[in-house]
């Protein structure tokens, strides 16, 4: 607690960590690329150096706040001081940003203009190195890499999987893998994460946009469609929508004027998840077996149990993701009705890049056929609607097609996290009356908490939850509950921190501001919901009457163990 | 993969040092004593067992220009190039040191796996200047001839 003069006006402050964050609490949007107030705090840009009055200049990130101090953020000497460390920056930076992926959303490319860099006196002497395109999920272009360290801490701190990390040292440092190996050899979840730190186009999502228009333009070829639950909350972000503000049925719109064939929800396929984990649960509660019942519906997380705690695989629940139990359903479908002899391609959009890692595995693939044949982030998704000369905000809403385009407010939610815990215990309490579900609700399963805690009794039992966001916090959990420290029933993991609204493949930027505008918007969704439990979704009864009837195992799970 | 030999030997290293986080370097260093380089899979190893991630060991092992990933020859010959040696006319030396083993700035090691030819930045002695090493040997106020005769008797005794 104290005051500070900023700039000759005096400020208060309290527990603000770092003088950086007075100064922008005060105001002023001191510019940063390596600070991000959820990561260790690494003082390697200078971007945020101030001026004492003694003329002492020191990075503000890295300063505690002391009473009485004075301080000055915008002096010649600063000026002078921001503008050579931009002009350096760009000195090695590959400067083509007329066709690069975040043209438009670069920090380098927003700091150059707003500092008024218009002039790099040096020539880039720095070999180019290959682009890395190996992974499905993300691509990483080194030669634009201003080593801030975002993602090198990002992957090590937020998700635990340190996959990247400065090698060698000087002039020669690049961020790379252990050995400089290519991403498809790494342990990468695909998270994307470090995507959505990194100030430039070092490391961008890997685009799968042209086949899609080759696909709508085909005659033969029916392109169908579902969107995720985090996707509506953060399409509109480019277009000027309010952040948060569910803008589903604007994208419906945009999508048919685009050409999509059939538009339909995931949150339908996270009614059938619900459905069948929450029947899993209850089963492997009275066998007593493999507990605690991890989900299965975030990608990231699957692959992170895999690679990091192969022997506590068995507790993954068996029940596919939304999205891939939406595209056997639709693939399905499709083999049973001729729709006109038109090919089917299943596209889903998402808000994560390691869906695109998903669709290719193993056991996502039914008699042969994969279920969902692309992955489009909502990233990719806008830039296809700006490729169409739509404005997205202009649109009236639309509704989805039939037969697949009612879903629960319980399938809702899956978009945030603790989302799927409450969406199965919705299921298992099975009373949609206000009580019930505010009751559920202050569980304490809701919150951005990194581990929540939930003691919930169904039945005679006192069944014990954990939910969980942020792999480096599902991966302390896994410790605890390997050594026998704790001990849950149900385990709910999102490998992104507030789970899906803030995914890999989320539009940028999303700060703090957005990430709350956006666990709203998922909130509001489900209060408009009519229904609000997956067993009262009309269409998922009627989907397990006839197309599903004999062959939910068979559709619905993954049974890579017992082929 | 590597013979299970190098593991156990890596194994008792790190037991040498204790399991910690710190220990990293020292553990490194002592590998590469016993081996002449670090082969990458025990540098994965090490990081394993100490629970450090793959990728900041690899960090750490090439910040440091000493670590090498590459097998060393039995003699490893550092030609110091600091201002002091450099004045005293030490690329001569390096220059006769290359033609003498057929190395060069690309190649540091000969195919016999006798000779590694570096260079550094300084050794510490400018009052020897120019100076070079053979593993830990300091040979002062060198000269190409000096050198040629030196690489001639190292052979030799090796014949």
């Amino acid at each position: 607690m104290g005051y500070m003069t900023i700039n000759n006006r005096k400020v208060a402050f309290t527990d603000e960590k770092n003088v950086l964050s007075v100064i922008r609490k005060s105001g002023i949007d001191l510019p940063t690329f390596c600070y991000h107030s959820e990561l260790s705090t690494y003082g390697a840009c200078r971007m945020c150096v101030v001026e004492d009055e003694r003329g002492k200049v020191f990075a503000s990130c890295s300063e505690v706040p002391r009473d009485g101090m004075v301080i000055y953020t915008n002096t010649p000497r600063l000026q002078h001081h921001r503008k050579m460390i931009i002009e350096l920056l760009l000195a090695s930076h590959c400067r083509d940003c007329t066709t690069c992926h975040t043209n438009g959303t670069c920090t380098l490319q927003k700091l150059a203009n707003q500092l008024g860099v218009s002039f790099v006196r040096f020539e880039n002497n720095k070999p180019q190195v290959p682009i890395d395109e190996s992974s499905d999920c993300i691509v990483i272009d080194s030669n634009k890499c201003i080593l801030c360290g975002d993602c090198v801490r990002t992957c090590d701190e937020v998700q635990g999987v340190g996959i990247l990390d400065f090698a060698f040292r000087g002039s020669n440092m690049k961020v790379m893998p252990a050995f400089n190996r290519i991403m498809a050899d790494t342990d990468c979840v695909g998270c994307g994460q470090c995507r959505t730190v990194c100030p430039t186009g070092a490391i961008t999502i890997k685009q799968n946009i042209s086949p899609i228009w080759q696909h709508i333009s085909e005659k033969d070829t029916r392109v169908v469609v579902q969107i995720a639950p985090a996707v509506r909350v953060a399409v509109g972000d480019k277009f000027g929508v309010p952040k948060g503000e569910n803008s589903l049925g604007k994208l419906a719109a945009a999508l048919r004027m685009m050409g999509f064939d059939e538009i339909y929800d995931t949150n339908f396929g996270a009614d059938l998840t619900v459905m069948e984990e929450s029947a899993e649960l209850v089963e492997r509660l009275e066998k007593g077996e493999n507990l605690p019942l991890f989900t299965s519906c975030c990608p990231g997380w699957v692959k992170f149990c895999e690679t990091r705690y192969p022997e506590l695989k068995k507790h993954i629940s068996t029940c596919r993701s939304p999205q891939q139990m939406f595209g056997a359903v639709l693939k399905e479908d499709a083999r049973v009705n001729p729709h006109d002899g038109k090919k089917t391609v299943v596209v889903s959009i998402m808000p994560c890049t390691a869906k695109k890692a998903e669709i290719h595995r193993p056991e996502h693939f039914t008699d042969g056929e994969q279920h969902v044949d692309y992955v489009l982030t909502t990233t990719e998704v806008t830039r296809m609607i700006q490729e169409a000369g739509i404005d997205l905000s202009t649109l009236e809403p639309e509704a989805l097609d039939m037969p697949f385009g009612i879903a629960s407010g319980a399938a809702a939610i899956f978009g945030v996290t603790g989302g799927v815990t409450e969406a199965v215990l919705r299921r298992l309490v099975n009373d949609d009356s206000q009580q019930a579900l505010q009751e559920i609700s202050f569980t304490g399963v809701r919150g951005t908490d990194g581990l929540k805690e939930a003691v919930v009794t169904l039945g005679d039992r006192e069944v014990k939850i954990a939910v969980v966001n942020g792999l480096a916090n599902a991966g302390k959990l896994m410790d605890q509950i390997q050594s026998g420290e704790v001990y849950y029933d149900f385990v709910e993991v999102m490998a992104c921190r507030r789970g899906c609204i803030a995914g890999g493949g989320q539009p940028l930027p999303i700060g703090p501001r957005t990430k709350k505008a956006r666990v709203e918007g998922i909130y509001r969704v489900d209060s408009m919901a009519q229904i609000k439990l997956s067993n009262e979704n009309p269409i998922v009864t009627t989907l397990y009457d006839g197309l599903l009837k004999g062959k939910e195992h068979k559709l619905l799970h993954n049974h890579t163990d017992a082929e | 993969m590597l013979d299970q030999a190098y593991y156990d030997k890596a194994q008792e290293i790190i037991e040498q040092h204790g399991v910690a986080q710190a220990s990293l370097i020292p553990i490194i260093q002592d590998i590469q004593t016993e081996y002449r380089y670090l082969p990458p899979e025990l540098l994965s190893f090490v990081a394993k067992q100490l629970g450090i991630n793959e990728a900041k060991a690899y960090s750490v092992a090439t910040f440091y220009e000493n670590f090498s990933f590459e097998p060393k020859g039995k003699y490893i010959i550092k030609v110091c190039d600091g201002t002091a040696c450099h004045v005293r006319r030490s690329t001569p030396i390096l220059e006769r040191l290359y033609s003498e083993l057929g190395l060069s700035k690309n190649k540091a090691t000969t195919d016999d796996m006798l000779f590694t030819l570096e260079t550094v930045s300084c050794l510490g002695a400018c009052g020897l200047a120019p100076v070079l090493t053979v593993n830990d040997k300091v040979y002062p106020s060198m000269t190409p001839d000096a050198a040629t005769e030196l690489i001639q008797e190292l052979r030799g005794g090796e014949a």
